[in-house]
């Protein structure tokens, strides 16, 4: 059904967008930070409100036809090309829509606040529209390519919000960093847009657009491409697209560094939408992805070594920020390990909760830093339960949600994973998503513990309570974090799963609960329960009873496990040797060799050139007759001139292209 | 409006003309002269792209004169949609950059008549259809670029001077070689392009062979496709601003202009044999080997530089996948990369204008101090390494597509560049414009309203062929689906 409200969705916060961006410097130094604020949070707010209307609409509609279309313009069209720009809404991009512009709203309203006194609150603004803007034309394409403008359109903002405070050289490189990583991933994404065209082309039908994609995949299933299927290829290449958006192994490594942009955009970008994106192309594509069990068993196992090895890392991390990137990080492999067992309703339902759980955190975290001017090492932090109680309150329910301890958000949609990597049958991956369930829930309780229990050991003195408008959007977010959780209760509690039924359409697999042994639910359920309250009491005896000091468990084994998970396995340094030097290495070779060896060739050339003439001119003056010799004089004299400007070498010139005229004359006309 | 080519050519000419009869001393007066020879040009290519009949692959505007009936060479001259594209750029860019010479002030008068022969010379390359006529505009235009360079360039101009003259005139033998072959093959004996592209089945196969490598060493140096490029960045770097921004924008655009209008359309045969080594491989090189030298460059023109050569490689490996996304990408590709390189360069003066170098490492931190400079720079930097909604990831996204139907290994090198482009683009970046503030440029002043002038109308296409591109699409298409059904049957 066509909606021609939809663009309007995109377009509201690229409007606010474009007038900051001329007119926010302006607009700030006449009107100062509200006028700003104001302009920044209304289409954000407008655009809520659409997507609200637009979910209605959705509802209102029988369950098998709920998609609306947004029709533009044709953007290219060539031969068996043919992209529109045009927006889709159907029940995944309908949710994606409101997470993105109801938590990026709730996030505009508390930068409003943690901004305050930044003297370029404007570009902020400006740039947290146009971040919304991309990432709800990547939601909302209606094609892979559209899908690419948001794609590359939120990394650009990400690249200028890391980098938000540049004149710290480590802030600038790390926006330059993620930028680079994820242009990895595109790499790989246009290559598998290619293939996927071509290979439809052939097959069926040239299209890029996902309902056709998902009409004609099945005519690809016997495509076979150098003894691959077709199809594993095309997905594979994708995929690798989507680990660097999402911050999965082995393009991760950006996420850690980009949290040196201001926090609030760590929340909206670096947890809540952006880092999502990959998950949601696969969710997107999920009939395609359906045919290549390969690529999924790959995506499964990405995922869980993922989720493994950042919740490892995050257990060692004193930077506050740090620990939620490691975090994040972890959380994406649950949602990537979902879509590998075909679980991508599980998926986008733990994408959800999990950008209101660690928004929440993130925000609450930055609240923290703001009162501690701006420290974040959680060893100078401590006590800060009775100075920030709204914070605390807060960050706790979050922390107890991602931590999943029932009946939170968290717990639901991280049960729903593990189940689906069971019943998937898949004892292993089951494995290691619980024991990642306890590592979580071991390094979420040690933050709050350091930060918020215990003594005061900042040197700042009466930290404060953030001001309402930054605890309103937190209290929100905590509420979601609790909440959430029952739009997709388990049938097995009585629930009724209402989330996986309202995917179902769009992501084939939500329904994966049909066939199930009850038992085997219930045990995944008990023993995730059981991991969490085992974490939880682990962080207790250490940080706040004080019964093992972290200290000898760092120490253990020589202190070598410690070392490893504080470096972060020392990836960083050999990404950094083999490809950052490895680039570097050959670009200096390319340009040593561009001038010692081809400029040189080229002066040796004519320095030849020249040696040859003057031989030449020799011989001239001394064999040719007397007429020849006049002919001569002529060219010298007017040489002469000439050289004057020219060193002389165009004679030689004009010399090799009469000379060259005269022998095809000569050879056509003999 | 009838003559509409011929005016676009003679206005140029009479501006030159009075700007010899004004007096050296009144410089506003030449300044504006000049402004007023390239604004009627302008006016007549916005006339021409919206009466231009799309859907219609064949040349329009068409006007033919005999001028030497004993050889058959006539003043001949039209558009297609190949050619349209370039024109419209020549207009736009000699425009603009009569505005970004304003700064010159030694020997004003000389600079602006030779920069308005160079305009008439440049426009009449991409409209002649008589090759005697194109040939004569070809060297035409050599002459006031030697001493566009040579005057009023860098300290090395001289060697950067000599250098372009010589490669080019290198080029320009083989070319014209080339020409006296194919009249000489013909029968009758003919110098018209339309002809020889309509009786191209006469040309054996060997002949073809030959007569297209001649050609295309001599387009390959304009483009310019490695080995023969390193006259580029000295050219550039010697050059003053308005005359790099011509030079990138639309000289290059000449070599890979030459090989679709004459190795295409007229040597099929050796075309189809030919281009997967000569264009195909030689053009993913092109990409990211200049991305490579881009990387390693200090001087910020040097680095535009290699990365033209790196963007003029798309052109090579699109036109060479025959497929009508990857031969339509090229030609876009070749006006992208005219705006936005212009931008570039455009923007690399104005930095240069101000602290009088240009070293990559001399600077630092200067965003705060030029925040509006830096936007366009930013703009100009994101379009070039392919930014999506920016109009040159639409050139480079169908140049790869098409590539991959043909060539898939070679699309994946091309698309790998898109790592090395964003990474020396944002490199630059952080070295100049991030990171702490070089007290030294803690006083310059930001762009001036002259310099944003020549910016906006850049900065406005640059992003409106990203989002709706059809437009031009529409206007090039017909012509290549022709041409590349030329070749098709020999593949």
């Amino acid at each position: 059904m066509a909606a021609a409200y939809l663009r309007w969705i995109p377009l509201l916060p690229l409007l606010g967008a474009a007038v900051l961006g001329l007119g926010g410097a302006w607009v700030q130094r006449r009107h100062g930070e509200r006028a700003v604020a104001a302009i920044a949070c209304l289409p954000v707010a407008l655009a809520f409100a659409i997507a609200v209307r637009t979910f209605a609409a959705l509802a209102a509609m029988p369950a098998e036809q709920r998609v609306l279309v947004d029709r533009l313009w044709t953007w290219i069209e060539i031969g068996s090309l043919h992209v529109d720009v045009a927006f889709l809404a159907d029940p995944l991009s309908a949710l994606m829509v409101l997470v993105v512009t109801g938590i990026g709203g709730l996030i505009h309203v508390y930068s409003v606040g943690y901004m305050r006194g930044e003297p370029a609150y404007w570009r902020f603004f400006a740039l947290l529209n146009l971040f919304t803007a991309m990432m709800l034309v990547l939601v909302l394409a209606d094609n892979l390519l559209l899908l690419f403008v948001g794609w590359e359109g939120v990394g650009l903002c990400s690249y200028a919000l890391i980098g938000f405070w540049y004149a710290d050289l480590a802030n600038a490189r790390a926006g330059s960093k993620a930028f680079l990583v994820n242009r990895v991933g595109d790499f790989a994404f246009a290559l598998g847009l290619f293939l996927l065209f071509w290979t439809l082309e052939a097959h069926a039908e040239a299209t890029l657009a996902f309902r056709e994609i998902d009409r004609h995949a099945a005519a690809l299933a016997g495509v076979s491409l150098g003894g691959w299927s077709v199809l594993t290829v095309i997905t594979a290449l994708l995929f690798v697209g989507a680990t660097g958006k999402s911050a999965q192994i082995p393009l991760y490594v950006w996420l850690p560094d980009a949290m040196a942009g201001p926090t609030p955009v760590s929340a909206l970008i670096h947890a809540a939408t952006m880092v999502t994106a990959g998950v949601y192309l696969v969710a997107r594509l999920d009939v395609l992805f359906a045919l290549a069990p390969a690529t999924l068993a790959a995506i499964a196992w990405v995922g869980a070594a993922t989720a493994l090895l950042a919740a490892a890392i995050a257990v060692v991390q004193n930077d506050i920020k740090k620990v939620l990137a490691y975090s994040t990080i972890s959380q994406l492999g649950y949602m990537v390990l979902a879509l590998g067992v075909g679980a991508s309703g599980a998926a986008v339902f733990h994408l959800m909760t999990h950008a209101f759980f660690k928004a929440c955190l993130f925000l609450g975290a930055g609240s923290v830093i703001l009162a501690l001017h701006h420290e974040q090492d959680l060893r100078r932090m401590g006590g800060l339960r009775a100075a920030m109680p709204r914070t605390y309150a807060t960050f706790l329910v979050s922390a107890l949600a991602i931590a999943g301890v029932p009946p939170l958000a968290g717990f639901v949609s991280k049960d729903e994973i593990l189940w689906s990597a069971l019943s998937h049958g898949d004892g292993g991956l089951w494995l290691v998503g619980w024991s990642v369930a306890g590592l979580t829930a071991f390094y979420m309780f040690r933050l709050v513990f350091l930060a918020f229990h215990g003594e005061a050991r900042s040197e700042h003195a009466a930290p404060r309570e953030a001001p309402a408008v930054m605890t309103v959007p937190l209290t929100i977010l905590a509420a979601g974090a609790v909440f959430a959780g029952f739009l997709g209760w388990p049938e097995v509690l009585g629930g009724g799963n209402r989330l996986g039924a309202w995917l179902a359409p769009a992501a084939a697999h939500g329904g994966a609960h049909a066939s199930h042994a009850l038992a085997w639910e219930l045990f995944s359920m008990v023993a995730s329960i059981a991991m969490a309250a085992a974490g939880i009491a682990v962080a207790y005896a250490m940080y706040v009873r004080g019964l093992v000091a972290p200290e000898r468990i760092a120490a253990w084994a020589g202190g070598a496990p410690y070392r490893w998970l504080a470096r972060k396995l020392y990836v960083d340094e050999v990404y950094q040797a083999l490809f950052v030097d490895g680039v570097l290495g050959a670009s200096r070779v390319a340009a040593r060799a561009d001038a010692r060896v081809i400029d040189a060739a080229v002066d040796g050339v004519a320095a030849g050139v020249r040696g040859w003439s003057r031989f030449q001119g020799a011989v001239d003056a001394i064999v040719v007759d007397g007429f020849v010799n006049r002919v001569a004089d002529v060219a010298l004299a007017a040489g002469g001139r000439l050289r004057r400007l020219q060193s002389g070498r165009i004679n030689a010139y004009l010399y090799v292209i009469v000379a060259a005229l005269v022998a095809v004359l000569a050879w056509q006309l003999g | 409006m009838d003559y509409a080519l011929s005016w676009m050519i003679a206005v140029p000419l009479v501006g030159m003309v009075v700007v010899l009869l004004l007096p050296s001393a009144a410089h506003n007066a030449i300044r504006w002269a000049a402004v007023a020879a390239t604004v009627p040009p302008l006016g007549i290519a916005a006339w021409l792209f919206t009466v231009f009949e799309r859907g219609d692959p064949d040349f329009q505007f068409v006007e033919r004169y005999a001028w030497i009936p004993a050889f058959d060479i006539h003043y001949l001259v039209g558009v297609d949609g190949l050619s349209i594209s370039m024109v419209l750029l020549t207009a736009l860019l000699c425009f603009l950059c009569v505005f970004a010479s304003w700064g010159i002030e030694e020997g004003v008068k000389a600079y602006f008549a030779l920069f308005l022969l160079l305009d008439a010379a440049m426009v009449g390359v991409f409209v002649a259809l008589d090759f005697v006529l194109f040939f004569l505009f070809w060297e035409l235009m050599l002459l006031p670029m030697y001493f566009l360079i040579g005057v009023w360039g860098g300290p090395r101009r001289a060697y950067a001077a000599i250098k372009f003259f010589l490669y080019t005139m290198a080029g320009s033998v083989l070319i014209l070689l080339a020409i006296l072959g194919l009249y000489f093959s013909s029968t009758p004996h003919t110098f018209d392009m339309i002809a020889l592209a309509e009786s191209r089945h006469q040309f054996t196969e060997a002949l073809q062979y030959v007569l297209w490598i001649a050609f295309f060493v001599g387009f390959a140096i304009k483009i310019p496709a490695f080995p023969f490029h390193t006259w580029l960045p000295d050219a550039h770097v010697e050059a003053p601003t308005a005359i790099s921004v011509i030079l990138a924008g639309v000289l290059l655009k000449m070599g890979t202009y030459g090989i679709l209008r004459v190795n295409y359309g007229m040597l099929p045969i050796a075309t189809a044999e030919l281009a997967f080594a000569c264009l195909a491989a030689l053009g993913a090189w092109n990409i990211l080997y200049g991305a490579l030298c881009a990387m390693a460059q200090r001087d910020l023109k040097k680095l535009v530089a290699y990365s033209s050569i790196s963007h003029m490689g798309y052109v090579m490996l699109g036109m060479a996948s025959f497929t009508q996304q990857g031969i339509d990408g090229a030609v876009l590709q070749m006006f992208n990369h005219g705006t936005v390189t212009a931008m570039l360069f455009l923007l690399v003066g104005v930095l240069y204008d101000r602290a009088h170098h240009r070293e990559i490492y001399g600077f630092g931190g200067i965003a705060p101090v030029m925040p509006i400079y830096t936007g366009f720079v930013a703009l100009a930097f994101f379009a070039a390494l392919g930014l999506p909604g920016l109009s040159a990831f639409i050139s480079e996204v169908l140049v790869l597509l098409g590539a991959w139907q043909r060539t898939p290994w070679l699309a994946a090198v091309g698309a790998s560049a898109v790592v090395l482009t964003a990474g020396y683009m944002l490199w630059t970046l952080q070295r100049v414009f991030l990171g702490p503030l070089n007290e030294r440029y803690a006083s310059l002043p930001d762009i001036s309203a002259r310099e944003a002038l020549t910016l906006v109308p850049l900065a406005i296409i640059v992003v409106a062929l990203g989002v709706y591109p059809m437009p031009m699409i529409e206007l090039i298409d017909a012509t290549l689906a022709t041409l590349n059904a030329a070749v098709l049957p020999f593949l």
